[in-house]
């Protein structure tokens, strides 16, 4: 057999684990390049003003993405409403109140939440969730806050309120996690400088650990909406899917993602395909961007 | 009311928050798994393990092609996103410090960001466009990009436990770099990245998504590649919104199946992460 030097040999390997890198890394660039090419003949046709139209009608092959995009803010502008503080609690409640031991359970019990599968929680959503909702909260906010018209209206248990609130459940263990590793970071110096202050526990957290981690709180926050955007299956089976804009919580929407998992595959107009084709790089434009933006922060909170 | 009263009673109410909402975040866990129980172990009985569905009006059947479906479709994932997964993740760990290092750890967060349902509409444009067919191909290259950056991710931080000094005593044994790599630090690992695989894997099996118009889904059973081919998730969709209380039942059976399969594997991979990281002492 032929022998190479070691360092031919060295070089050899380097070069494959290289090679494999840059395919990778392509791959990345071929997802964007080929939702590029599919979309382009929506955004040719129907350019920007896609985003601001109202009327997505198949059958007339016209299409306008604002009922689509608005179901999907909202839904996860209400999730991350809910879910951000109650992250931030259980995330306190996990590195400053409890003893090692339990910390560790409820902690993995957390991260649980995360493993269940999107479809169960759909599941779940639409034999326990929506009845939940149509016979408790939705009554119950409308004597209460019924004035505000984000409560009025009737409720059928799916709508957005729903598909919020099983979003808010998916993306607490996402934020959560990430608090509890930055509040973990807080060096204890700090801390005890607190108490020798005379701090309660509360005002220890509130000056020695949460001021400190508003950053790095923030760039959970923004990643738990990434998730939040792009949650499909859950979202698809509460919302109701239909693309209306209405200013009520309990009426149905449709997001970018479930319009995608409703129409996509019975879709036959090249136009149809393309403007769902359209909807997919914008929302992953929108993650991407989110991510990104999460990275540089939590860059710069380690580096600090 | 006296200031100091007024602190300890603002501390006290803090806890009772911090308490609320674990109380709050677990609650919905227990609750999805008590349902999942209670409703999907009733539902579970042999056939549902042995039977392909009945048609509609007929009770009975079961999900044998969607379970066996699914582990095909993992598996051929898995095949895909294993060996350039943990090639990347070598990389990663072994030169850490050039640029096309740091290229690749941003390209895999931003993998990781992106909705699995684009994935999926990626899958079905380079694959199911140019065969004109859904086919089980689509969808575990689908579930391959989902597993990658786990994948990656996780074996890059294992590989980066292996402590530098045994690298070094192989090199200087007089052993070329590669052999270093290969037969110590990875050969050394297997088990260690094993849990990666485990957590890559149990996460697309429980992707719906990506699947919906990638191996779309059908009613019999079919092995061939190049067909459409049933998943858990799908049938589970498919039966969930269906008006039939047969198919519902059904979907709760496989829900069950699902969970019980997603947790444990959960699980096991993070008992394993969790040794490792203490006997390292991190």
């Amino acid at each position: 057999m032929f022998k190479l030097k070691s360092k031919t040999q060295d070089a050899l390997l380097f070069y494959i684990l290289r090679t494999i890198s840059l395919v990778v890394i392509a791959l990345l660039l071929g997802i964007i390049y080929i939702l590029i090419k599919a979309a382009w003949p929506s955004i040719v046709g129907n350019g920007l003003s896609f985003l601001l139209r109202k009327d997505w009608n198949p059958v007339e092959d016209q299409y306008g993405a604002l009922p689509f995009i608005f179901g999907t803010v909202v839904t996860s502008l209400v999730a991350l409403l809910i879910a951000t503080p109650v992250s931030i609690l259980i995330a306190l409640f996990i590195t400053e109140y409890l003893p090692k031991t339990f910390s560790r359970i409820i902690s993995l019990l957390v991260e649980m939440v995360a493993a269940i599968p999107s479809i169960v929680f759909g599941l779940w959503g639409i034999f326990y969730l929506a009845p939940f909702v149509k016979s408790t909260i939705a009554p119950f906010l409308k004597t209460h806050l019924g004035f505000l018209p984000l409560f009025q209206g009737p409720s059928f248990g799916i709508g957005i309120l729903t598909a919020s609130l099983i979003l808010s459940i998916m993306i607490v263990p996402t934020i959560s996690s990430i608090c509890r590793s930055i509040f973990e970071l807080i060096p204890a110096h700090q801390k005890e400088a607190s108490y020798a202050l005379g701090s309660t526990k509360y005002e220890m957290i509130k000056l020695a650990i949460i001021s400190p981690s508003l950053s790095g709180i923030s760039s959970a926050v923004v990643l738990g909406l990434g998730r939040a955007l792009g949650e499909t299956m859950a979202v698809t089976m509460l919302i109701g899917n239909s693309p209306v804009i209405s200013s009520s919580l309990f009426s149905p929407a449709a997001t970018m993602a479930s319009v995608m998992a409703n129409e996509y595959a019975d879709a036959n107009t090249p136009l149809h395909v393309s403007s769902l084709c359209y909807l997919a790089l914008l929302l992953f434009l929108i993650t991407f961007l989110s991510n990104l933006f999460a990275r540089t922060i939590v860059k710069s909170f380690s580096k600090g | 009311m006296n200031y100091r009263v007024y602190r300890k009673f603002k501390n006290y109410l803090f806890l009772a928050l911090t308490l609320a909402s674990a109380l709050a975040v677990l609650a919905p866990l227990f609750m999805i798994i008590q349902f999942v129980l209670v409703q999907g172990a009733s539902s579970l009985n042999l056939n549902f393990f042995t039977e392909l569905p009945k048609p509609v009006g007929e009770t009975g059947g079961g999900m044998k092609h969607a379970i066996l479906g699914t582990i095909y479709l993992v598996l051929l994932g898995a095949a895909i996103a294993i060996p350039i997964g943990v090639t990347c993740g070598v990389y990663l760990s072994e030169f850490s410090k050039s640029k096309l290092s740091k290229t690749l750890k941003l390209t895999v967060d931003l993998m990781s960001g992106i909705p699995s349902i684009v994935i999926g509409i990626f899958a079905y444009l380079i694959v199911v466009v140019p065969l004109k067919s859904f086919s089980a191909l689509a969808g575990g290259i689908a579930l391959a990009i989902i597993m990658l950056p786990i994948i990656i991710k996780t074996s890059e931080e294992i590989l980066k436990l292996v402590p530098n000094h045994i690298r070094e005593a192989g090199l200087a044994l007089g052993l070329p770099r590669w052999k270093v790599i290969l037969f110590i630090v990875l050969k050394g690992s297997i088990s260690n990245l094993l849990t990666g695989i485990i957590l890559a894997i149990s996460r697309a099996a429980g992707e719906t998504a990506p699947l919906l118009f990638t191996a779309f889904g059908n009613m019999y059973l079919s092995y061939h590649i190049n067909e459409p081919m049933a998943s858990l998730p799908v049938q589970i969709y498919t039966y969930a919104i269906s008006p039939f209380k047969d198919w519902q039942r059904q979907a709760w059976g496989g829900a069950f199946v699902l969970m019980v399969l997603i947790l444990t594997m959960n699980l096991i991979a993070r008992y394993i992460l969790g040794k490792i990281k203490d006997k390292k002492g991190i």
